[in-house]
């Protein structure tokens, strides 16, 4: 199985490719649209600001050969952001896979931003949470959030209610860090290497 | 629901853990790496590696380090010591730390904070404040809490939060070491002020003392590092007992 993790600016890929040794997986960090037209699995990473890293993807087309993947592809933090349709950070128009809008958490005394640790998962659908406990804790670090949609398949709640993850045909995506969220993190991440489809 | 998080503190030095530990059960107790992995599997939420040492070789055998606590270790760590450039952290993140923490570097060049934090995003920039009550006031001190400062501790954090740190470490160098409990006064102030998360250290000797931490502190995570190490306080233990006094905390099934 050939994994690609899309190289661009949007920061430390390193914890990933590390996560994805500890459980057997080869990958290789490409931003070459051949190569990763033709993997079996990609994977859209991101840390950073969303205007720039949108800028960045522009630059190189990879705006325009995201969104047309049609093999299973994992958009996690910043990466899940920049496949929503517009984030307010940078005010950002995005790549619109998912039919949802990005916006920083609301200032709320008890609340901290960015939020920051360990938070759990609630109304789990769909096969990258599989085999997990219920309520399971996964690590998160970040300041703005999509709102739940249809598209929502894990709910997470900080000031209100937000999505965790989202899915639409072969796209996924997770606010979270799964690369180094325990066990937990391994399992969606597996979980995701072990989705069979092409849309 | 967002829990508290408890965090280990090992230091270094030539790569290897330096205080004692009392793992019977390791091969090797020097061994930061595997110190590392017996933490995350007994539910630690985070890591902390302090780097005690500075020179250039020491540097390359830190870099090692990382590398290898990234290989092994599926929660996220910090690390500090000695790091004073972008080009500092730019290795320390390649080798697959998370976050870094910077202490003397910022008190020294504020700007740091701001040229990290616009390089690497600030959810990996941890300002470590180290404090002391001087003369009726919080005094930010360095090198190793043995020089004081101008700056109050107060406005310090509130700078080095505006100036884009993600997170503050905050030790009270008038508790550790005592084990009498973490400095509960001042770590309310600084996290009632702070809109980043506060993680306090210093003092730990009970499990009680976390729990006021959590409370009356406000703080967001406990740091310590010989009652975890010598087992005074066994991580699982540790979190049950804050799970039943109502703290939220990270199960690990």
């Amino acid at each position: 199985m050939k994994t690609v993790i899309i190289k661009y600016n949007a920061g430390n890929v390193q914890s990933v490719m590390y996560a994805l040794e500890r459980i057997g997986a080869s990958y290789l960090l490409t931003d070459d649209e051949a190569e990763i037209r033709s993997a079996d699995k990609v994977i859209f990473p991101g840390v950073g600001e969303a205007s720039t890293a949108m800028a960045y993807l522009r630059q190189r087309g990879l705006d325009k050969v995201i969104p047309s993947l049609k093999q299973p592809v994992l958009g996690t933090c910043v990466g899940m952001q920049l496949l929503c349709r517009y984030s307010e950070e940078g005010n950002t128009t995005c790549m619109g896979v998912f039919d949802v809008d990005v916006r920083r958490f609301p200032a709320t005394p008890g609340f901290k931003v960015p939020h920051t640790g360990w938070n759990n998962l609630t109304t789990m659908q769909g096969p990258l949470t599989e085999g997990l406990a219920e309520n399971p804790y996964v690590y998160f670090v970040h300041s703005y959030c999509a709102d739940v949609c249809p598209e929502t398949i894990a709910v997470c709640d900080y000031v209100s209610p937000f999505s965790a993850m989202l899915h639409r045909d072969n796209f996924y995506a997770a606010q979270f860090h799964a690369e180094i969220s325990g066990n937990v993190g391994q399992r969606i991440l597996e979980n995701f290497l072990d989705v069979d489809q092409r849309s | 629901m967002l829990t508290k998080r408890i965090i280990p503190c090992l230091d270094i030095k030539d790569g290897r853990t330096v205080k004692g530990t009392n793992f019977v059960n390791l091969r090797d107790a020097g061994d930061p790496v595997e110190l590392g992995a017996i933490y995350a599997r007994e539910g630690a939420d985070e890591l902390v590696f302090l780097d005690i040492t500075a020179t250039v070789d020491e540097r390359k055998t830190l870099i090692e380090l990382v590398r290898k606590v990234a290989h092994t270790v599926n929660i996220p760590f910090t690390v500090g010591g000695g790091i004073s450039s972008i080009a500092d952290v730019s290795a320390l993140l390649n080798a697959g730390a998370d976050k870094i923490s910077i202490n003397s570097s910022a008190v020294r060049n504020p700007d740091l904070v701001d040229e990290l934090a616009q390089e690497f995003g600030s959810q990996c920039i941890v300002v470590a404040i180290d404090t002391r009550f001087v003369d009726g006031e919080h005094i930010v001190h360095t090198h190793g809490g043995r020089r004081p400062t101008e700056l109050r501790t107060l406005a310090w954090a509130k700078e080095i939060e505006n100036r884009g740190a993600g997170e503050i470490l905050l030790t009270s160098m008038d508790t550790d070491g005592t084990k009498a409990g973490f400095a509960i006064e001042l770590t309310a102030r600084i996290s009632g002020a702070a809109n980043i998360p506060v993680i306090a250290s210093g003092g730990a000797g009970s499990m009680a003392h976390f729990v006021d931490v959590f409370t009356t502190g406000k703080a967001d995570a406990g740091l310590a590092a010989s009652i975890f190490h010598f087992k005074e306080i066994e991580i699982p233990a540790l979190k049950r007992f804050l799970s039943q006094q109502g703290i939220p905390m990270r199960t690990t099934a």
